[in-house]
């Protein structure tokens, strides 16, 4: 589903991703994982379309198409979506406000009519008892004043409703209570299936017990310089990321 | 007369000989009161002169090039119902009168409010009929020794609305009043002159439309006088929509008593070269005053909001909000003034101005000025020019919506705070459409 092959970016003069390679097929969930400042939200920068980052080299596929050669919005519109780190607040836009508008631009790419008003509402009502969401929450100004599991947890209805092909949580559950955690996860869970991929960028082992992982990668100074099953996972838990430094320093 | 008036001498003179002209055509009535305060004014414009960038009430507005237009002040007013419909104006339960090229045209007018809700007359009317009302009120608020373009209105000013509302009557349906120039076979210039009087515990919706047909040059030179008596409510909106070949200087002079509340909105959503003023004199204890701008200049588009917020008694409130969105080469101008005087205790003031600079050719000179005088006050006040946040538009496109769509998102989230503030729906909505269409170009 997703090939990313020698991929290297950089910001200004600043190189960030330096020969990434990664392989997502259909139905995988891949955990990423490493130091601050690796490169984790880069990546996915990069494959949401963020302009601010120039790719210098590497290619990406997404179900054989250039990934890079699309706007956002049309990878948007092609099955991607990212959960960000950081959502951005926007003052008097809600995501009620812009969702139905996204739906169905998306819709629109894929030749599907576009939903009514209360199609629309009806499937948003069963995605936020999903992710346990508040309707209110919903018709604030986006992510203005939200706590920080708030903010996630609006993400992850997002993503709900959009039912991407790839998802990528970036940092998803930093922040989150034990409660909100299992929502989250749920949700991603809801949406595993053979025909889609996740990419969960964590810090913590504690969100793949609820997601679990069938590949681990640890990427290190814009490199993925380790990969395994979910065990890996609980190894970087036990010992850190030293080891593996060490590992590439030496190498 | 000083050097720097010397461009300008050409309508300068005409406007004087057309002073003088209509004077020898007036007989007997030249010994009025109405009269004499009009000669008052013009030899106050006279000694004025139009102003220069040089006055630093006008440094980003150089009305150098109106000035340099020839216009015709008396252009006939032939427009009909169908010419009318180009327009799109949206239809308005109310009392809607029209003026065109200053002239008013009750064929084309409706008033609906019972006559004991208000009264309401053309400004020639109310000279006519009415002479007290216009000699207590009559450019008792708006200053003409300082601005010369209030004195050239108040000298030459033959017509506009004069509304009047008795003590504790609610008007329920709002006025509109719809100025258009016709410049559809030559320049055009025209003089409006409005007087609102909202007495004590009364109740008002006013709004002003600028438009225009055809693509000469237009001139409106705009002086509106409000007064709000104790207890009263007013709404006010002005609403600008002209072509890019219209000037425009306005200046709405509001006076408030104790404890009324006044909310204007002042809307442009085109014209080629607008300068508004609006000044507020806070004359009473807990009074209100709400100030909401609009502004979304493109092309070569100038506007300029000034505003005066001057609070004279204590113990009232401001606030003031001013938004707007420029593209390609347009340039705005904001300059609010807040003076607090000595006596003024307990004022809150409130003022922020917030703009969007889409073009890197657009140009924004904001300049809030605080003059306080009084000791115990909360006054407020604070700028913002920047472009449009690229983290938001990036937010919206990784969800699908394309780059144009995000941008018309986000520039409308930004209009909306001031668009709400406007209660006559049917006006609200129109104007809704209207920012759509400009902000979709
Ligand atoms: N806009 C930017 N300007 C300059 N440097 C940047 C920018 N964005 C990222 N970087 C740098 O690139 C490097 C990688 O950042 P990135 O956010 O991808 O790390 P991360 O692996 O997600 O870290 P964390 O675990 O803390 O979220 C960091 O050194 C960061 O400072
Ligand atoms: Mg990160």
């Amino acid at each position: 589903m997703l090939t990313i092959s020698n991929l290297q970016a950089s910001i200004g003069e600043k190189e960030i991703l330096k020969g990434i390679n990664l392989t997502v097929n259909a139905g995988e969930v891949h955990a990423i994982m490493g130091p601050n400042g690796s490169g984790k939200s880069t990546l996915a920068s990069v494959l949401a379309g963020r302009e601010d980052y120039e790719v210098t080299g590497g290619t990406v596929q997404f179900d054989g198409k250039d990934l890079l050669d699309m706007a956002p919005e049309e990878r948007a519109a092609e099955g991607i979506f990212l959960a960000f780190q950081y959502p951005v607040e926007i003052p008097g836009v809600s995501t009620t406000n812009f969702l139905k508008t996204a739906m169905n631009e998306i819709r629109k790419y894929r030749g599907l009519d576009p939903l009514d008003a209360v199609q629309f509402l009806k499937l948003m009502k069963e995605k936020m008892k999903l992710v346990n969401i508040d309707q209110s929450l919903l018709s604030r100004s986006l992510n203005e004043g939200f706590s920080g599991g708030e903010k996630k947890r609006n993400e992850i209805f997002q993503m709900a409703m959009l039912e991407p092909r790839l998802a990528i949580l970036d940092e998803t559950d930093s922040g989150l209570d034990i409660d909100a955690l299992r929502i989250v996860a749920e949700g991603v869970n809801q949406l595993r299936s053979p025909e889609r991929a996740t990419i969960v960028v964590t810090h913590y082992q504690r969100l793949l017990d609820y997601i679990v992982p069938d590949y681990v990668h640890v990427l290190y100074k814009g490199r993925i310089v380790k990969s395994g099953p979910k065990e890996l996972a609980f190894e970087l838990e036990e010992k850190g990321y030293d080891w593996i430094k060490a590992e590439v320093e030496t190498a | 007369m000083t050097p720097s008036n010397q461009p300008y001498n050409d309508l300068k003179s005409k406007l004087l000989a057309d002073f003088q002209a209509a004077e020898e055509r007036m007989n007997g009535a030249s010994k009025s009161a109405l009269h004499q305060l009009r000669r008052d004014a013009l030899s106050q414009f006279d000694r004025l002169g139009f102003p220069t960038i040089k006055n630093e009430e006008w440094k980003y507005t150089n009305v150098g090039s109106l000035i340099k237009e020839v216009f015709e002040f008396n252009a006939p007013a032939q427009v009909t119902a169908e010419d009318l419909a180009s327009l799109e104006t949206a239809r308005l339960e109310g009392n809607v009168l029209y003026f065109v090229n200053g002239r008013y045209q009750p064929q084309l007018s409706q008033i609906v409010s019972p006559a004991e809700q208000m009264t309401i007359s053309t400004f020639s009317e109310a000279v006519q009929n009415r002479p007290e009302v216009i000699g207590q009120y009559f450019a008792q608020y708006a200053d003409y020794h300082e601005n010369a373009f209030t004195a050239l209105n108040t000298a030459f000013a033959d017509e506009g609305v004069v509304i009047h509302v008795p003590a504790r009557k609610t008007v329920e349906a709002p006025t509109i009043l719809r100025f258009i120039s016709d410049g559809r076979q030559m320049n055009v210039a025209s003089q409006p002159r409005n007087l609102f009087i909202v007495e004590a515990n009364a109740d008002i919706k006013v709004a002003e439309s600028f438009r225009t047909l055809g693509d000469q040059a237009s001139f409106t030179n705009v002086v509106t006088e409000i007064v709000v008596c104790e207890d009263a409510r007013m709404e006010y909106y002005k609403i600008q929509n002209e072509s890019d070949m219209a000037y425009h200087i306005g200046t709405t002079q509001v006076y408030q008593k104790d404890r009324s509340h006044f909310y204007s909105a002042t809307v442009t959503l085109d014209g080629g070269f607008i300068r508004n003023n609006l000044n507020i004199a806070l004359d009473g204890q807990h009074c209100e005053s709400h100030m909401y701008g609009l502004y979304f200049p493109n092309g070569r588009q100038h506007i300029d909001n000034h505003t005066l917020v001057d609070h004279r008694k204590p113990n009232a409130y401001s606030n003031e909000l001013y938004k707007g969105i420029l593209e390609d080469r347009a340039t705005g101008v904001f300059n609010g003034k807040i003076f607090v005087r000595q006596e003024a205790q307990k004022t809150n003031a409130y003022q922020s101005c917030k703009n969007v600079v889409l073009s890197n050719d657009a140009t924004m000179n904001t300049k809030p000025q605080l003059e306080i005088f009084a000791d115990d006050v909360k006054c407020s006040h604070g700028t913002t020019t920047g472009k449009l946040n690229e983290e938001a538009v990036f937010y919206l496109r990784s969800r699908g919506i394309p780059k144009d769509e995000a941008q018309m998102l986000l520039m409308y989230a930004f209009a909306e705070d001031v668009i709400r503030q406007i209660k006559i729906d049917a006006l609200r909505e129109q104007i809704e459409r209207r920012i759509q269409a400009k902000l979709a170009r």
